[in-house]
């Protein structure tokens, strides 16, 4: 019903002074200009959306050998988005897969002209992104150093260099820029077209003026397309619509929640400047300013990301929207202001048109790649938050290797469609969000920044409470968790001037609160956690459990097994935490945002069995963690039962009553590394056992406490945890987990072939800790993650997550570290000897602090302690 | 004290002496015994020593300091949203609908808004379009000794306006389908804010009140054509006199008999705009105002007075009031610029404490309700009570004939004029009414733009919007400035917040309610209409 063509007369009429003035295209190509032949009947794979990223992932599929592939495009092919892009190809990313799909699209485009013949556009001009503040110049060193690490040339340089590199540029109020000579431009619409060509020639058909109104399913699987033009039986959909993917998600009858909203976005086209600006001239990433600026057929093309976006489509395709795409000067002003600003010269040139292209954007900032996890077959790739010239050739290939292979080449968890779920499919929500996640593209990136819109969305029952208290929030997967507590009369920043690379204004406070964890005892709400129950009649769940979690799961009802749930191939789909609660049912906790992944994954594998239960109970539970030496004595006071480790040892599991309220599910763990308890309780007990709990708990000091007290913890007793430390490609060898892999339980479970060629081959990448030696926490940028770690001045891996231990009174970082052979590059066994006879380095934003490299924790450290138990515990939350 | 804990937080030490300064002279009640902040049996103080040995300024601050470990600085501000929030929850607009693509009216609409200070507030406003007749009727309403006057007024006044203004013929069609138990034809259609209410109970009585005045106009007919002015001058009176009666007569319902003598013993005042064609009548009870927003040739704006205020700060007032009582009551009919000492309008509807002879009040105050008796204020008699009444609701009607330049019309209650010059006033609702029109989107489509010229271009024009910010709604923007004004003229955040962010018991003390409309004429009508007349 709705993808009615989008009036494919109103784009290219509204376009076409555009058009004109573009260079001259090539549409000679036998996909640009297709016949009007029928559609197949049938295909392996239907892919819609003719754009950048549609034709990438069908260039990649082809290229990995899939055939039987149709491309539909409801227009014309690259006339969304992308025909409206500006075309940088800029490797200046954040995020480690973000950079090497960026990487990868760079090479691809560069040599795509050869393989084709099609012209497209591209020049290696390189970028400058420039740094109008100190901590500006930070972010682009820490970016910089991950640059260089991956082999990608970059500069650091002073404003006076830049001022060499581009006639124009303005420095006066510039501290320094880094320069990317690799980073290149290119004409997208071309792009796209090269990569349809290449597709068709592999054997791809290519419609164009072919619109799909729906994707058909049948028992949870994709059966077809349904077309203006009839209909498509297919085994695989693939969802590049762009702007209109959330629609065309939502119009199956079994829906699929792909999160992203539409924004307007404004760049400047100008006549030629009188002495004509090179085309090879660098492109000007002015992120202070707001603004990007290319050389563009001798003027110059110039947009940016400003403060107040114009979201669009919020209610969906808008005939009238989209007629009234109109350029907004006024809107644009500030930007023009910041364009003349840095190029002053730039007053008398001539202004050619403003354009206004819709980008789509999305919660996090990320692009949505991966499979639905409800509908199988159904492949998505949108969302690309205005870098689809960027990221659509990397984005296409891991997509492709997803379909082909069953998982892609690297680790795409922080773009996987499945890090969503329904919940932030709200058109408020998302309507909300983007309008701060387009200005968030240049702002500044400090550590632990927190979305300010959508918020207080799924909260705690003790949320009110909480927050009367001081707390302070952050929010993963749309829960509200607590940071840690502002103690009355203290005060803190305001958020803009709390913003931080070095040392932050909680400090102190956290540091009280894991003091209090480590003397007396503590409560962090962690009902945010993913909790599941799997139940059946005889032996069933147990069955599939051991299949799928690499622990054994047969032990006695009432103890706590923390075990990895791996893939074919040993890395951990997911880590958690599994309660026997009797003969047949299992109680299993997971990170927050695993809600989705976890829950495909184990549908995904369980036998069609009524007898046998699955069910998401995280709504049902408040979860609060009592945590330190005098958790023990809270505990027994509200229960008249016994808590010591004799009565009660660790990694237990009771029922059991604390204060009026019964049926409390107590289990002796913390996360941490610090004794302490877990305690599920349903929610309608959540205040009573909360207000029992701190009237009981004041003799013996208790306070609330957060997720920063809780990282800083189990970071210093070396908890790995998932999502952050772990991913898809690490397996429990690489991290020193190996005691919680069961190879000889008596059953086969996946994954366990590659475990055991592991273990014959010895690992090739090792879990490791490092205390940084000589770092000032007072003076000295503090490490975020992502760092990469030098051993003997060599590249050896990156930082996966870091806190300050307040125990240690050091800075911990924890990260891998490979053994890359000094020649192919290739990484080869590393030995615990390997890594205790290095010398290490961390480097942050380009300084280098010497560090310890350690395999084990620090039991002897902390006082006397249940030295055995520390093993067992595990901490994969908190962040 | 009866200093509420909560303002604490919201106001600094510094800050105190400078607001408080402002309240004493700043903002006086009508009837300044009515203060909610004041005990009932202070009744014979003088007000304003009243309000200073409430809050002496030393103790005040020792008080704040005393205090001052509450404060924390995040409640300090409301932020803009929430500024908005509380400024635009009682905004209302309306448009007069176009035929065919004109609008034939003379009036294009109108923009309404009120802010309170008293709580619940205690002025209203009205407005409807006259359907038997033409012309439109506005109106605000400044209500003291409680709302129940003000609401009544509002309800009832336009169909009492309405029903002077109709010809005999129509009258009568009126009453014989009344008789007869036919649909009625509608006299009025109102033009509310959701929050603006009619009391369901009391509809019949007024009804019946309605229905006795129309039966009486039929029996008079004159034959005459109906003068604006002359039906307006009887409608007031009319309704004044009726409130009067039924509180005499009382009601069987005693919901209703309460409500009857709320309305009687509390008072409002009114002031109405008329508008048919370029034909403008004020109808002004009391201190609120009617001010005319005229642009001058050169684009400046002057404001043209439509009302005379009804209070001591009028000399003829002084001099009608003296005239109308023996010269023995000379010296105490007005005292300390009020009437009787008390009461700040000359004119108001109800007030009956004003009207009626000492022995009817007794009668009815022990005949009515006990609420009633237990009420200190209405046993009261005001003191040097001799010649009642003392007090008339009889508008002043001003004619005044619309011509092009007239752009707009201010009606606002008192709350308003004393913050602001009515200079001011003209000034920003006109340049705020322009600047909305000027803000068409530009396009480059084909001219030769130079990047430099668009900047120039683009930056004037922020400049000149940037004062109009977010406001919709003239009334609000007015309010804005009313409320936020700093030294400078400019709307201040800070101040604003502050303002807004008062406790009900305290808002009182430093702004009136406030109540605004803004009626922007159609030049283009009122241009064409008056060639026709010449």
């Amino acid at each position: 019903m709705f993808l009615r063509l989008l009036s494919d007369v109103q784009w290219r009429t509204a376009s076409r002074s555009w058009r004109s003035t573009s260079s001259s295209r090539h549409v000679t190509t036998s996909a640009a200009e297709p016949p009007p032949v029928s559609l197949p009947a049938q295909a392996q794979v239907v892919i819609c959306g003719g754009g950048i990223v549609g034709t990438s992932v069908a260039y990649h599929l082809s290229k990995l050998g899939w055939r039987d592939i149709v491309l539909l495009e409801q227009g014309r092919l690259a006339a969304g988005s992308t025909r409206f892009c500006a075309g940088i190809v800029s490797t200046v990313r954040h995020l480690s897969i973000e950079l090497k799909m960026a990487d990868y699209s760079n090479k691809l485009y560069q040599q795509l002209e050869q393989e084709t013949g099609i012209k497209t556009g591209y020049v290696k001009t390189g970028s400058i992104s420039l740094a109008q503040t100190q901590d500006r110049l930070i972010s682009l060193k820490r970016i910089a150093s991950r640059l260089s690490v991956m082999g990608i040339p970059c500069e650091i340089m002073a404003p006076k260099q830049v001022a060499q590199l581009h006639p124009l540029i303005n420095i006066h109020d510039l501290v320094g820029a880094m320069y990317v000579p690799e980073d290149a431009v290119v004409s997208s619409v071309d792009v796209s077209l090269a990569l349809a060509n290449a597709a068709s020639r592999n054997g791809v058909q290519i419609h164009e003026q072919t619109s799909i109104s729906h994707v058909m399913v049948q028992k949870g699987c994709v059966t077809g397309v349904e077309t203006d033009r009839g209909q498509i039986e297919c085994q695989y959909f693939v969802n590049c619509a762009g702007q209109w993917a959330y629609e065309l998600g939502l119009s199956n009858e079994e829906p699929v929640s792909i999160p992203l909203h539409g924004c307007e976005h404004f760049y400047l086209l100008t006549r030629a400047l009188k002495k004509p600006l090179e085309s090879n001239t660098p492109t000007i990433v002015d992120p202070d300013g707001r603004i990007y600026i290319r050389s563009w057929q001798g003027g110059i093309l110039s947009g940016g990301f400003e403060k107040n976006p114009k979201p669009i489509f919020t209610e969906g395709r808008n005939q009238l929207e989209i007629q009234n795409l109109h350029e907004d000067w006024d809107h644009f002003e500030p930007l023009l202001s910041s364009l003349l600003r840095r190029m002053p010269g730039l007053e008398a040139l001539e202004i050619m048109q403003l354009v206004n292209c819709p980008e789509s954007f999305t919660p996090d900032m990320r692009c949505i790649l991966g499979e639905s996890p409800t509908v199988q077959g159904y492949f998505v790739l949108a969302g690309m938050n205005s870098a689809g010239t960027s990221f659509g050739g990397g984005a296409g290939r891991y997509l492709a290797e997803w379909m082909v292979n069953g998982c892609p080449s690297e680790n795409v968890w922080p773009l996987d469609l499945k890090r969503f779920g329904a919940l932030q499919s709200s058109r408020t929500f998302l309507r909300h969000r983007v309008m701060e996640v387009m200005p968030l593209i240049y702002d500044l990136k400090v550590p632990r920044w927190d979305f300010q819109t959508g918020r207080q969305l799924r909260t705690s029952p003790l949320y009110d409470r909480l927050d009367a208290q001081g707390a302070r929030w952050m929010e993963k997967h749309g829960f509200e968790r607590p940071k840690y507590f502002v103690p009355p009369g203290k005060d803190l920043l305001s958020l803009d001037q709390s913003k931080t690379f070095y040392k932050p204004d909680w400090f102190d406070i956290v540091g009280s609160e894991v003091k209090c964890c480590k003397e007396a005892v503590c409560v962090i709400d962690m009902s945010s956690f993913t909790k599941f129950e799997i139940s059946s009649t005889g032996d069933q769940a147990l069955e599939v459990l051991q299949y799928l979690f690499s622990n054994d799961l047969d032990v006695p009802v009432g103890h706590i097994v923390h075990t990895g749930m791996l893939n074919e191939v040993g890395g951990y789909e997911n880590d958690c935490s599994i309660a026997r609660l009797n003969k047949r049912s299992f109680f299993m906790i997971s990170p927050t945002d695993q809600q989705v992944h976890c829950w495909a994954w184990l549908k995904k594998h369980m036998p069609n069995d009524s007898n046998l239960l699955l069910e998401d109970v995280t709504w049902k539970y408040t979860a609060l963690n009592l945590i330190g030496p005098r958790a023990v004595d809270v505990l027994s006071e509200l229960s008249y039962v016994p808590m010591t480790p004799e009565h009660f040892p660790s990694l237990f599991c009771k029922e059991m009553s604390v204060g009026y309220a019964n049926g409390i599910r107590v289990m002796s763990m913390t996360h941490t590394g610090e004794p302490g308890f877990m305690l599920y309780i349903p929610i309608e007990y959540a205040l009573h056992v909360y207000n029992e709990l701190m009237s009981v708990g004041q003799k013996y000091g208790i306070r609330n406490a957060g997720y920063y007290a809780l990282r800083s913890l189990r970071i210093e007793k070396f908890f790995a945890f998932w999502g952050q430390d772990l991913d898809t490609f690490t397996t429990p060898l690489e991290c020193g987990r190996e005691f919680r892999v069961k190879l000889d339980k008596g059953t086969d479970f996946i994954g366990r072939d590659a475990l055991m060629q592991q273990k014959q081959d010895g690992v090739c990448k090792r879990f490791t800790m490092f205390i940084l030696e000589d770092h000032d926490t007072d003076l000295d940028l503090w490490p975020w993650w992502g760092e990469p770690i030098y051993r003997n001045g060599h590249y050896v891996g990156e930082t996966t997550s870091s806190a300050y231990s307040y125990t240690l009174e050091r800075h911990v970082c924890l990260g891998f570290v490979q053994n890359l052979d000094e020649e192919t590059r290739e990484a080869v066994v590393v030995t615990p000897d390997f890594i205790n006879r290095g010398e290490y380095e961390i480097d942050i934003a380009g300084q280098r602090f010497q560090a310890k490299a350690k395999l084990y924790p620090f039991s002897s450290l902390f006082t006397q302690r249940r030295r055995k138990d520390e093993m067992e515990l595990s901490g994969y939350h908190g962040k | 004290m009866p200093a509420p804990t909560q303002l604490f937080p919201l106001i600094r030490n510094c800050e105190i002496g400078r607001i408080y300064n402002t309240v004493c002279y700043c903002h006086h009640k009508h009837l300044c015994c009515l203060s909610p902040h004041l005990a009932h049996n202070h009744l014979r103080c003088a007000p304003q020593k009243k309000l200073a040995t409430l809050c002496p300024k030393e103790n005040f601050h020792q008080f704040i300091h005393a205090r001052s470990y509450v404060s924390t600085p995040q409640r300090f501000y409301l932020t803009p949203p929430q500024v908005n929030s509380i400024l635009k929850a009682n905004e209302y607009s309306f448009k007069v609908p176009e035929f065919d693509g004109k609008n034939v009216s003379s009036i294009l609409g109108f923009d309404s808004n009120q802010l309170p200070a008293n709580a619940p507030i205690e002025d209203r406003r009205s407005a409807a379009t006259c359907l038997q007749t033409r012309g439109m009727l506005l109106g605000v309403f400044d209500g003291h000794a409680g709302c129940a006057c003000s609401q009544a007024v509002s309800e009832r006044l336009f169909y009492y306006i309405a029903v002077s203004l109709l010809p005999h013929e129509t009258l009568l069609e009126i009453e014989n389908a009344v008789e007869s138990g036919r649909a009625l034809l509608p006299i009025l259609q109102w033009h509310k804010h959701p929050n603006d209410y009619f009391s369901k109970e009391a509809s019949k009585l007024y009804f019946n009140s309605l229905r006795t005045y129309w039966q009486e106009l039929i029996d008079l007919n004159t034959g005459e054509t109906t003068d604006v002015k002359e039906a307006l001058i009887n409608a007031f009176k009319r309704l004044d006199n009726d409130i009067s009666l039924e509180a005499q007569v009382g009601d069987p319902n005693s919901f209703l008999n309460y409500l009857v003598l709320r309305v009687a013993f509390s008072g409002a005042t009114a002031c109405v705009a008329h508008v048919d064609g370029v034909d403008l009548h004020i109808a002004n009870t009391g201190d609120s105002r009617a001010m005319l927003g005229v642009q001058e040739e050169d684009g400046s704006w002057s404001a043209v007075t439509l009302s005379y205020d009804h209070n001591a700060q009028n000399e003829s007032e002084i001099e009608r009031v003296k005239l109308e009582h023996p010269k023995s009551e000379e010296k105490s009919v007005v005292k300390q610029d009020r009437l009787l000492g008390l009461l700040m309008p000359f004119r108001a509807f109800g007030d009956v404490k004003f009207k009626w002879s000492i022995e009817l009040q007794k009668r009815v105050i022990e005949s009515g309700p006990d609420q009633l008796n237990d009420n200190e204020y209405t046993k009261f008699i005001p003191p040097n009570y001799h010649t009642p009444p003392y007090l008339t609701a009889e508008p002043e009607v001003i004619h005044h004939k619309l011509r092009p330049q007239d752009k707009f019309l201010v009606l606002a209650t008192d709350g308003l004029w004393e913050t602001m010059h009515r200079q001011d006033v003209v000034r920003i609702v006109g340049e705020y009414l322009t600047g909305v029109h000027h803000q068409q989107p530009i396009a480059v489509g084909g001219y030769k733009v130079t990047l430099g010229q668009m900047h120039g271009l683009l930056t004037e024009r922020r400049a000149r919007i940037s004062s109009v910010f977010k406001d919709q709604n003239a009334a609000t923007h007015l309010i804005r400035h009313a409320v936020g004004n700093n030294e400078f003229g400019a709307v201040d955040h800070e101040r604003l917040s502050k303002m807004l962010s008062l406790p009900e018991e305290l808002a009182r003390m430093y702004r009136d309610d406030i109540t605004i409309i803004v009626v922007q004429f159609n030049s283009h009508i009122v241009g064409a209409c008056q060639n026709e007349d010449f």
